[in-house]
């Protein structure tokens, strides 16, 4: 620093013309909310709903992975068995409540469920005025889905007039390792009850000794 | 109906016409001053500010008043409670106070109307004295109100302020000692006179740019504004003094504070910048009708862009640390309005021209700034490494 520097007004002169600047070309950054909404990104995590499926019934099968899944504990399943009419599943959600104020929205719900029967959508303002309000049961998430099915932010995430991935479990392909798996990784000689079958490594148990 | 108004004194009714002028135009426009801080706060930061009540958020004082007034008033139950609720009243109490020989429009001049007086108490030979006598005890509020609240945080902030405006009282009279020798008179008004007729040239910003200057900071510091804010500086104090006050008491607070920083400005405005002077328009001689409304806007104009000015270096400049802001005074503005004071001193002694203290101010400026900048290059170059402060704290 120099002589002139160390006076410290030149430091104060500057800091003015920056700070004159921002009066003068006045470009606000600040988002008007109430008027001007937010634009979220497509993977925002809000309110759930549950999905209907293409005969208007609820598409979840009860089968608890959601609540095993869920880290938070706020959901709370209790299953019966489907109606005679549905013949497609065994079971159905007598009641699904599941504690807005309790979850994280961290969606692994979503990620659990077999049937993509639970989403999570762009609701982002959930208000209410009491905690039992927003405990939200079977009717509410379902109603949550008639509201949001047609939203552009929220488009269905699942495949219409199936039940889902495991669905047609016995169709899908096999999937390969994310990572490659040779004959002398642990992985592949262990004694797993599914046996991986890749093209590169086409039958691993069968002959233990030359893995070795 | 004339007979009562016989017995009724002509002073009595301009003063208080000039009080209740004054007190109510000064709490009108304090809060519309917090508004345009907001505002500009906002502007300087690309946010937009309080703009949801009314257009452009132009009622946003009335709900700011009356929040004050709803909110719950809270004191705490340890706290010392006649102190407690005495400080915010001294504290505002003590800065209005000095506003009553600040005159705040054009005073003496011809065409005024008889019952229009723009200071309350006109022809105070000690103004200056006075104003720098009543606003330091504005530090009494603070200090009562940090101690009475029994809370560490208030008692530091309370310190601190109490430390800083002794400091910087100093420097705040040494820098205007000057203008009374100058001017050899302690009434402001016979200050501004001078100015007025005198001239532009005759400006007192002229003749002590240095004192200027140092009367600038040291009153920013005075008035705890925000390069100088130690007092409730947030990151360390949460709120500082005011840290338990709630409602209408913490108002009264930055009533105080406001209050300070607009009679701080009248003051720079009336000593340095020629009050309601101003070349060919505002001049003693302009003796077209209206012309004391055109000085008194002079004098408000001056006065409304040294508030924006403080208002700008608030988020200019970034708060100083407590052993910075002690060097600033003791080893830097007290110092300097010493010298200043000698200056003024020799060259009137020994009947020099007095256009020399333009350059003599300058020098001194400099001469400081070597100084100061030759130590700081010795400590830096003496500084000892890392390396050495390390060998020295293992042995």
């Amino acid at each position: 620093m120099g002589f002139w520097e160390m006076t410290f007004l030149p430091a104060i002169v500057d800091g003015l013309k920056t700070t004159i600047k921002h009066v003068t070309n006045y470009q606000p950054v600040t988002q008007q909310y109430p008027e001007e909404k937010p634009v979220l990104p497509l993977h925002y995590r809000g309110v759930h709903r549950l999905n209907r499926d293409e005969k208007g019934r609820v598409k979840c099968v009860a089968c608890m992975l959601c609540a095993t899944a869920c880290p938070a504990d706020c959901i709370s399943i209790e299953a019966a068995a489907a109606p005679p009419d549905w013949p497609d599943r065994d079971k159905f959600p007598a009641t699904f409540v599941l504690d807005e104020l309790r979850c994280i929205y961290c969606g692994m719900c979503e990620e659990a469920c077999p049937v993509d029967a639970i989403e999570l959508t762009h609701i982002y303002d959930l208000t209410g005025e009491s905690r039992a309000e927003l405990m939200y049961d079977r009717e509410k998430l379902l109603a949550v889905y008639d509201e949001t099915k047609d939203d552009p932010r929220d488009p269905l995430r699942t495949r219409r007039g199936k039940l889902g991935p495991a669905a047609d479990f016995g169709t899908l392909p096999t999937l390969a390792p994310a990572t490659q798996v040779t004959p002398g990784d642990r992985s592949a000689q262990a004694t797993a009850p599914g046996t991986i079958h890749t093209y590169n490594n086409p039958r691993p148990f069968d002959d233990p000794g030359a893995a070795r | 109906m004339d007979k009562i108004l016989e017995y009724i004194p002509e002073d009595l009714v301009v003063t208080l016409i000039a009080i209740v002028a004054a007190v109510g135009a000064m709490l009108g426009v304090i809060s519309y001053l917090i508004l345009l801080e907001r505002k500009l706060s906002a502007w300087m930061q690309d946010r937009r500010g309080p703009n949801r009540v009314g257009p452009m958020g132009i009622f946003q004082p009335f709900a700011d008043g009356a929040k004050f007034l709803l909110k719950e008033d809270v004191i705490p139950a340890n706290a010392d409670k006649v102190l407690f609720l005495a400080a915010p009243g001294i504290g505002l109490l003590t800065t209005m106070l000095a506003f009553a020989v600040v005159p705040y429009g054009p005073v003496g001049v011809e065409g005024v109307p008889w019952f229009l007086r723009f200071i309350i108490a006109p022809n105070v030979d000690i103004g200056i004295v006075f104003i720098f006598a009543v606003t330091s005890l504005s530090v009494y509020g603070v200090i009562l109100g940090g101690w009475a609240s029994n809370n560490k945080y208030s008692a530091l902030g309370a310190l601190r302020a109490s430390a800083q405006v002794i400091s910087y009282e100093i420097p705040l009279g040494m820098s205007v000692l000057g203008i009374a020798l100058l001017g050899s008179t302690l009434n402001i008004q016979e200050i501004l006179t001078q100015q007025a007729t005198g001239g532009f040239w005759n400006w007192y910003f002229w003749t002590q740019p240095l004192a200027c200057l140092i009367f600038f900071t040291s009153a920013m510091a005075e008035a705890n504004r925000l390069p100088f804010d130690l007092s409730e500086c947030e990151q360390e104090l949460v709120g500082g003094f005011h840290t338990e006050y709630s409602s209408m008491k913490f108002a009264l607070f930055f009533l105080g504070e406001y209050t300070h920083v607009i009679t701080t400005s009248f003051l720079t405005v009336i000593l340095f910048f020629g009050g309601w002077h101003f070349p060919w328009i505002a001049t003693p001689e302009s003796t077209y009708v209206g012309a004391w409304i055109v000085m008194l806007l002079v004098l408000l104009t001056k006065v409304f862009m040294v508030i924006v000015l403080i208002m700008l270096l608030r988020w200019t400049i970034p708060r100083f640390r407590f052993d910075q802001l002690m060097n600033l005074s003791w080893k830097a503005l007290i110092p300097l309005s010493l010298a200043n004071m000698l200056a003024v001193m020799t060259v009137l002694q020994f009947g020099w021209d007095r256009w020399l203290l333009g350059p003599i101010s300058i020098g001194l400026f400099v001469i400081a700034g070597v100084i100061s900048v030759g130590f700081k290059r010795a400590e830096i170059r003496h500084r000892p490494s890392a390396v050495e402060l390390s060998h020295h704290l293992v042995t």
